[in-house]
């Protein structure tokens, strides 16, 4: 046919290179935003750094279990311990793989690793609540190759479920293993859908995100309001908020605060 | 040039049909994966990464060490390398593409996979591994091809090469670096926060890229008709001698610094990799085997005797390819997460539709790698006739 | 060796090799070719000669039925919604979850052109009037063949039609 197979092929390329870009520049230069303005709940709370104390001296073992089960609950956070459908059981091994917690509990070597001293006995077991501690030097925030979790304005680290690429980069930057994965579709295991919040599907990094969506309505975070007072969040730079009366009236320690993180999680012990 | 590959003999398409039988299978699983999620492997809430990004963390020292070839022959004027360049290249290329693939392979949402591209981060290290990774692919093929091809017309490569060729030096450096980067810049994990982890990266590469290229060269002497030669793979051996060595030193490093410094974030890494922690002692007689294995094979190297007779040179290489990869695609993913920062142990083993997606994507790397040694060969044996 | 060198400095077309002009395997490339078109029109093969009825979008859902005629309008006039929801849902999305990002505030509240104000949720403002997701979002979607993510993570019924039940 006249053509040999190098034009040929030289041909092809540009011909698909050019249909590639047609549709990138598509991509690029269609129409934009929606013309209408999106604005504030009435009523959403506002903070410049929003910070939790929390109280080990008002926790014990039933009330910090209620903080977890309250926070699981509001933003459906699969427990792989009891599947919706008995077939879907699991074994130990693999909950232990598969788990997603965002709030939970545990005793004092564990949440203060590195920290062996003679102490009361009583500190050495109670239940030390765990979670995402927003810091200020996030080292999640600056692994992510996407900016799926960035750090907010108001100081909260949050989690942005559609960009996430499942990386799990984030993971292993944290040093307080605050954060979960989905390794495997996490709907058969919610028992009890909570309408206000979406599930995730397979593949994505989830965190406590400090209720942002409950904080943008007026309310509380879900296990501050179950703690029955242990638990006390605030803005840190308000001077009037209760954060920063307990922590002027309590002294508090952090968790690996010698990594420079700068979390945010106080415990009062 | 590529018509070279698609003629061979009986052999060479009964291994390029076991190579895609054994890729094929690896992508059903894959597609397994695809639709139940990343729970099918071994990895978990505490060793989130594992056995893919360990294959990643290999291969692209395996794929560095292209540079150890280039560098001498191209920079020093070594000519007895010209014969082996384009073998170095092509490794390059074909431990690459499996990089890539790992990482895709490990995402939990590959098809979001764009997402790096439209919203570029700097300051995240993996933003940069994805670009140097995809440049060096693209400048080794550029290169190789070129210049196979200028040899196959036996003209001088073009003049606007070269620049290509010498970006291609740090280019190599840079992309082990990157990678290493990614484990020694998280301030959580006490086994990797070390200075020494890009050094140890390259060390490791170095050893193992140009084991494997002699390995190679041996097999590519045995059954085709062009032979690398015997100078050629001496100099691989005494590279691979040196490198080896310096491996071992910076692991002697490593341990004096955590074990007299004598902090227990550091030290429960290397206990747990070398003795076990209460009991869990999965990877213990790995790790031993690795460290004796590389220390033994570094000593015998160091003999002239063993690195001049060819049969225990290919014997120690496979050693040494061996005890890196435990090393490195083993020991270095499980002792980052075990134990977790509540130092508590989680052990980490791969699950056997893991094993069979890794291998799989091992048989696409060797598969392309084949198909290109292929064609650079029937071309030095064309040209040599 | 110079083969192949028909390059002049004209470029790449003049002077070419003179090739006989021949059909080399006619039989294999014509059979390959028929191949290829019943393989890429595939998916319309099963199509062929039925008719796919119209999307029905329903609208007779508890929530709907119970506002008055006058009132009922969704958030933004239906041609509007029709051509954009998509658009709209997913600034909404990335307005609710990053604003805070740019350093604007929090916003989570989206206002009609009107006045109108609406929580910007699918699941509890969009789904909480077309709680029918199969009678009127699927209708068409399956017509379109259009496979929106969102059902993955986002629940089909808000909080108002939950507590009702």
């Amino acid at each position: 046919m006249g053509i040999d197979r190098r034009e040929f092929i030289r041909i092809a390329g540009l011909s698909t290179l050019l249909g590639l870009s047609g549709k990138g520049a598509f991509e690029l230069l269609r129409p934009g935003q929606v013309e209408a303005a999106m604005e504030q709940a009435p009523g959403a709370l506002e903070g410049k750094r929003w910070a939790m104390v929390v109280n080990m001296q008002k926790l014990d073992d039933a009330t910090a279990s209620k903080c977890a089960e309250a926070c699981h609950r509001v933003h459906n956070v699969p427990d792989f311990h009891s599947p919706k459908d008995p077939k879907d059981a699991l074994d130990p091994a693999v909950i232990n793989r598969y788990e997603i917690k965002w709030l939970w509990a545990e005793h004092f070597h564990n949440a203060f690793p590195g920290e062996e001293q003679e102490m009361p006995e009583k500190i050495k077991t109670l239940p030390f609540l765990l979670l995402c501690n927003h810091c200020n030097n996030p080292p999640c925030v600056r692994v992510c190759p996407t900016k799926a979790t960035f750090r907010r304005d108001d100081g909260i680290v949050m989690m942005d479920m559609h960009r996430c690429i499942g990386c799990r980069f984030c993971m292993a930057g944290c040093p307080y293993s605050a954060r979960s994965f989905n390794w495997r579709d996490p709907r058969p295991f919610v028992k009890d859908v909570f309408p206000g919040y979406p599930t995730r599907e397979i593949g994505v990094v989830e965190k406590c995100t400090f209720c942002a969506e409950r904080l943008a309505q007026g309310l509380m975070p879900a296990c501050v309001e179950a703690s029955r007072g242990a638990l006390v969040f605030g803005d840190l730079l308000d001077e009037k908020s209760k954060v920063r009366e307990t922590l002027k009236k309590y002294f508090t320690i952090r968790r690996k605060t010698h990594l420079g993180t700068n979390p945010q999680v106080y415990y009062i012990v | 040039m590529l018509e070279k590959a698609l003629v061979g003999t009986k052999r060479y398409y009964g291994l390029l049909a076991i190579l895609a039988g054994i890729f094929a299978l690896g992508f059903l699983f894959y597609l397994k994966q695809l639709q139940f999620g990343l729970g099918i492997t071994g990895m978990g809430r505490d060793v989130s990464w594992g056995f893919y990004i360990a294959q990643f963390t290999y291969l692209v020292g395996v794929a560095a060490s292209a540079v150890m070839v280039v560098l001498p022959y191209y920079l020093h004027n070594y000519k007895a390398f010209g014969r082996v360049t384009i073998l170095g290249e092509f490794l390059a290329v074909a431990a690459v593409s499996m990089c890539v693939t790992f990482v895709l392979v490990d995402m939990g949402r590959p098809d979001r996979v764009f997402n790096v591209f439209k919203y570029p981060t700097p300051n995240s290290v993996m933003f940069w591994d994805i670009i140097v990774l995809n440049g060096y692919l693209l400048l080794n093929i550029l290169i190789g091809w070129n210049v196979l091809e200028c040899e196959r017309h036996s003209v001088p490569p073009p003049k606007w090469l070269k620049p290509f060729i010498y970006l291609s030096i740090p280019w190599a450096v840079s992309i082990h670096t990157v990678t290493a980067f990614l484990y020694a810049g998280l301030p959580g994990r006490g086994y990797w926060l070390t200075a020494i982890m890009a050094p140890r990266f390259l060390s490791s590469a170095f050893a193992a890229g140009p084991a494997l290229l002699t390995l190679l060269c041996l097999i590519v002497r045995k059954f085709t008709k062009f032979d690398p030669g015997k100078e050629q793979i001496q100099t691989l051996g005494k590279i691979v001698t040196y490198a080896i060595l310096i491996n071992v030193f910076f692991f002697f490093c490593e341990i004096f610094t955590v074990f007299y410094s004598q902090i227990p974030d550091h030290m429960l890494h290397f206990q747990y990799l070398f003795a076990g922690i209460g009991g869990k002692a999965r990877l213990v007689p790995f790790m031993w085997f690795s460290i004796v294995g590389m220390i033994v094979a570094a000593l015998l190297l160091v003999n002239p005797g063993f690195r001049q007779n060819e049969t225990t040179l290919a014997a120690l290489c496979g050693l040494v390819i061996v005890t890196t990869w435990l090393d490195k695609g083993l020991g270095l993913m499980t002792g980052g997460f075990v134990p977790n920062p509540l130092e508590k142990v989680t052990e980490y083993w791969p699950t056997i539709p893991e094993a069979i997606i890794t291998l799989g994507v091992w048989a696409m790397g060797f598969l392309i790698l084949t198909v290109l040694y292929k064609v650079a060969v029937s071309i030095k044996e064309e040209l040599r006739a | 060796m110079a083969d192949n060198n028909y390059k002049n400095e004209f470029g790449f077309f003049a002077e070419r090799p003179k090739v006989e002009k021949k059909f080399y395997d006619r039989n294999k490339v014509i059979a390959g070719l028929v191949i290829f078109l019943a393989l890429v029109t595939l998916p319309l093969w099963p199509n062929l000669g039925k008719t796919i009825p119209a999307p029905q979008r329903q609208l007779d859902t508890p929530v709907i039925q119970k506002m008055a005629e006058k009132d009922r309008q969704c958030l933004m006039p239906t041609e509007w919604m029709r051509a954009n929801h998509m658009q709209m849902l997913v600034d909404w999305r990335d307005t609710v979850v990053r604003s805070q990002e740019q350093g604007a505030p929090s916003v989570r509240e989206f206002v009609t052109p009107d006045g109108r104000r609406y929580l910007a949720s699918l699941t509890n403002t969009c789904m909480d009037c077309h709680s029918n997701k199969v009678q009127f979002c699927d209708q068409c979607h399956n017509y379109a063949a259009v496979v929106p993510n969102c059902w993955g993570c986002h629940l089909e019924t808000g909080k108002k039609l939950a507590e009702a039940k």
